[in-house]
């Protein structure tokens, strides 16, 4: 479904990504983990193109994209076949960035209505069904600024499933939220994944990661240092920067008295 | 000594040229409103094409704002009314006047607009690129609806000063207040009654305005109300809405 290759960025001189390669298989959930400036988001970024690669390679469904070698030439794809491509791929940020002059349910048809030009007969109700999935029937018509942080990060999930993508990046979408609002907004993710959701997923929440990954990425210094089944990551990590890395998330909870070990790994 | 003066606060023989004065004014809010008119329009253009990702573009409207705002606006208007005729251009007076405001506050009103647009977060940028949006859908549908309401209480204040900036026109002999002032006291020397007169003229005019102006500032601080909003109409869903 997606798959880097080699994929080198950096901003200035400053490396951010080191040769990533990483396969996603249509249907799987990957958790990325890891410190902050480990390069999770920036990975994430690239693969929407938010960010433009160095060198590498992204495919999408098996097609290279964006900028990629073909008969020993470099490719530069169009504009259009990159926004083409960002349509299938959805994107929540961490700062849930909903249009503030938009109510919930113009955010979530806006791009289906121009960009895919869906009328609006059959847009309207499946809009409807969207905020009825993500549990905000009731905030229909309510603008971003009404909506707690929880709600508008539903709102934005719906957002980017109205454009029928054929998967989901999620960037750190809960670490902006109050502890309570959190849930909520796991629990629409779970349920996608159930669904058979394609989803990479950047996040702190090693609950989350252990219960509904099928897989466990973890990065530091713009490389991928382990990945495994979140069994074998979070019991069994081969490399020392991993165990560190997850001693020191679990420590911070026991700390703020989140409990003990085996309960904060579990859910 | 005194009683001069006291002469002086005669307004009774105003009444002979008030009319004059009266449509004078009428001519300066033409002015204003068709300077304010394109002037809109175009300092827009200029500001998307600042913005651009065409390198010749961002270079000629850069030129063009600097140019503009590097040199005072009396000379542009000599320039247009007095140095164009020269290259078989001429204009009337009046649209002299309009075309030369209008260069002058398009680079001005620009700035505002490009300031505006710069504003809107990064994040809406980015939220909107990842909904597989063009430049152009954003621009028009996320970016300029946003900016809009940062860019109105600066542009309210642009149309005040240029309501009274129209005075500048009179060099190109547009009869609007300030020159058929001129024209009256050159004749009557009543300097003071007929100067008196059209300060209060101006003011009156530029203070409602002034005060409609900060009520807008207020209104758009309030933030996003409830109303339909008539954004989400595409040309193939017309009337679903």
């Amino acid at each position: 479904m997606i798959r880097l290759e080699k994929v080198c960025k950096s901003f200035g001189h400053i490396t951010v990504l080191r040769d990533v390669s990483l396969e996603v298989q249509k249907g799987e959930v990957v958790c990325v983990i890891g410190p902050s400036g480990a390069g999770k988001s920036t990975m994430l970024r690239c693969i929407n193109h938010l960010e433009a690669l160095d060198s590498g390679t992204i495919y999408i469904e098996g097609k290279p994209v964006y900028r990629y070698i073909r008969d020993g030439r470099l490719v530069v794809d169009r504009e259009k076949r990159i926004e083409q491509i960002r349509s299938q791929v959805g994107m929540v940020f961490q700062a849930f960035n909903l249009f503030p002059h938009f109510t919930a349910l113009e955010n979530i048809m806006v791009s289906p209505l121009h960009v895919l030009r869906e009328p609006m007969a059959e847009l309207r109700p499946r809009a409807l069904a969207l905020m009825a999935k993500v549990g905000l029937s009731d905030k229909v018509g309510a603008y971003p600024h009404e909506l707690s942080g929880g709600q508008q990060q539903r709102v934005a999930i719906a957002r980017a499933l109205a454009m029928r993508p054929k998967c989901m990046l999620f960037d750190e979408v809960t670490s902006a939220l109050d502890p309570e609002l959190v849930g909520d907004v796991l629990r629409v993710m779970r349920a996608l994944a159930t669904d058979g959701m394609t989803m990479i997923v950047v996040t702190h929440e090693m609950g989350f990661a252990r219960e509904v990954a099928d897989r466990v990425v973890f990065m530091a210094d713009g490389v991928i240092v382990e990945e495994g089944p979140p069994g074998e990551i979070f019991s069994r990590p081969k490399n020392e920067r991993t165990s560190q890395f997850l001693r020191s998330v679990l420590q911070r909870r026991e700390e703020l008295g989140e409990g003990t070990l085996p309960s904060a790994l579990g859910t | 000594m005194l009683e001069r003066i006291a002469a002086l606060f005669d307004f009774r023989g105003s009444v002979e040229y008030l009319p004059d004065l009266l449509f004078a004014a009428v001519i300066s809010v033409e002015l204003t409103v068709c300077v304010m008119l394109i002037g809109l329009v175009f300092g827009l253009v200029i500001a998307l094409m600042r913005l651009s990702r065409s390198r010749t573009l961002r270079i000629i409207s850069t030129a063009y704002v600097e140019v503009i705002r590097g040199t005072p606006c009396l000379l542009q208007l000599f320039y247009i009314y007095f140095v164009l005729p020269a290259f078989g251009i001429r204009f009337e007076p009046f649209a002299a006047g309009v075309i030369g405001l209008a260069v002058n506050y398009s680079a001005y009103l620009s700035e505002v607009y490009r300031a505006g647009i710069l504003a809107v977060p990064r994040g809406q940028l980015e939220a909107s690129q990842a909904l597989g949006m063009s430049r152009r859908l954003m621009m028009r549908l996320i970016i300029l609806p946003q900016a809009i309401r940062v860019v109105v209480p600066p542009l309210g204040n642009y149309f005040i000063s240029l309501f009274k900036d129209t005075s500048l026109v009179s060099i190109v002999t547009v009869k609007e207040l300030m020159f058929t002032g001129q024209i009256i006291a050159a004749t009557n020397f009543q300097y003071f009654t007929i100067f008196t007169i059209i300060g209060i003229i101006y003011f009156s005019l530029s203070y409602p305005s002034s005060l409609f102006v900060s009520y807008l500032e207020r209104r758009m601080k309030v933030g996003y109300r409830r109303k339909p909003s008539r954004l989400l109409r595409s040309p193939a869903t017309e009337g679903a809405l």
